[in-house]
């Protein structure tokens, strides 16, 4: 759809304001993978309470909002597939400290040079996977 | 009050996820697909998040967090090999499903097996990483 765009820079604003809340309110860096990994591994020590408040949050909302903005969704996939990539994005984002919000958003506009560096793997590696992925599927 | 401003950062993240499309595996593919049917929204989502966080950026120095205290430390601007390596591990993870960890908890919402299946999976990697750090810590040693 032609529309998509606007909808994305809509919602990437409102991603980069939660953002902004969320380092100006509490000084911290909204990275998703290392709010929930804290919670996971036993490094978040104290911030158990509002990691989960802003968990519970990122989870009601579109909870809410998928009854006025109907929800696309495409991942049908192999369990074994599921289960690899799940084990890559949860392995990868700890080892390198961060993923698409925290590297990314957070990174990136602060002119971070391990954000940009690392942005620029994980879509590089996000591609090649793409392409091979076709390959093997079949449909070039 | 922290508790307050994580509800209130949360929600936007997932209001803003939801309504930008990302919790869409298909388009966060189409993205990486660069040699095929291109769908650029990512990069407007991106750009979009980058316009306000950088904003947020300027008016750090000199200010405390409303909250009080401190600001998280600037990280060390070193690139090593953990970053290096971690990221490559997670474009793999990305690219066959289309998932990463925001819109993978966002997805939760919808209900289904398939995104809480690899939800149980992603938890299963954050927690079994620090088992795996020594072997890289001996590999960064060794290089």
């Amino acid at each position: 759809m032609p529309i998509d765009w606007i909808f994305g820079l809509i919602g990437g604003l409102l991603i980069g304001l939660a953002g902004a809340v969320y380092l100006l309110g509490n000084g911290r860096i909204m990275g998703a993978s290392g709010i929930i990994g804290g919670l996971v591994d036993g490094t978040a020590r104290g911030a158990w309470a509002e990691r989960g408040a802003f968990l519970a949050a990122l989870v009601a909302v579109p909870a809410v909002l998928q009854f006025g903005i109907p929800v696309v969704t495409g991942a049908a996939s192999a369990p074994v597939l599921l289960i690899t990539a799940g084990l890559c994005v949860g392995i990868g984002t700890r080892i390198a400290n961060g993923c698409t919000s925290g590297h990314g958003v957070c990174g990136i506009s602060r002119f971070s040079l391990r954000g940009i560096v690392a942005t620029l793997i994980y879509i590089g590696a996000g591609v090649v996977t793409v392409v091979v992925l076709r390959l093997m599927m079949g449909g070039m | 009050m922290r508790i307050i401003f994580a509800l209130v950062a949360g929600g936007l993240f997932g209001a803003g996820l939801h309504i930008s499309g990302m919790t869409d595996t298909t388009k966060v593919q189409g993205f990486l697909d660069f040699f095929g049917a291109w769908d650029p929204t990512l990069a407007f989502v991106m750009g979009g998040a980058i316009i306000p966080m950088a904003l947020a950026w300027r008016m750090v120095p000199g200010r405390t967090p409303l909250v009080g205290g401190e600001f998280a430390p600037a990280p060390d601007p070193l690139l090593d090999r953990r970053l290096i390596t971690g990221s490559v591990l997670f474009g793999i993870g990305w690219g066959l499903i289309g998932l990463c960890p925001g819109p993978a908890i966002a997805s939760l919402s919808y209900g289904g097996w398939t995104g809480a299946l690899f939800f149980i999976a992603m938890l299963a990697g954050m927690w079994a990483t620090p088992l795996l750090s020594p072997y890289l810590d001996r590999s960064d040693q060794a290089a």
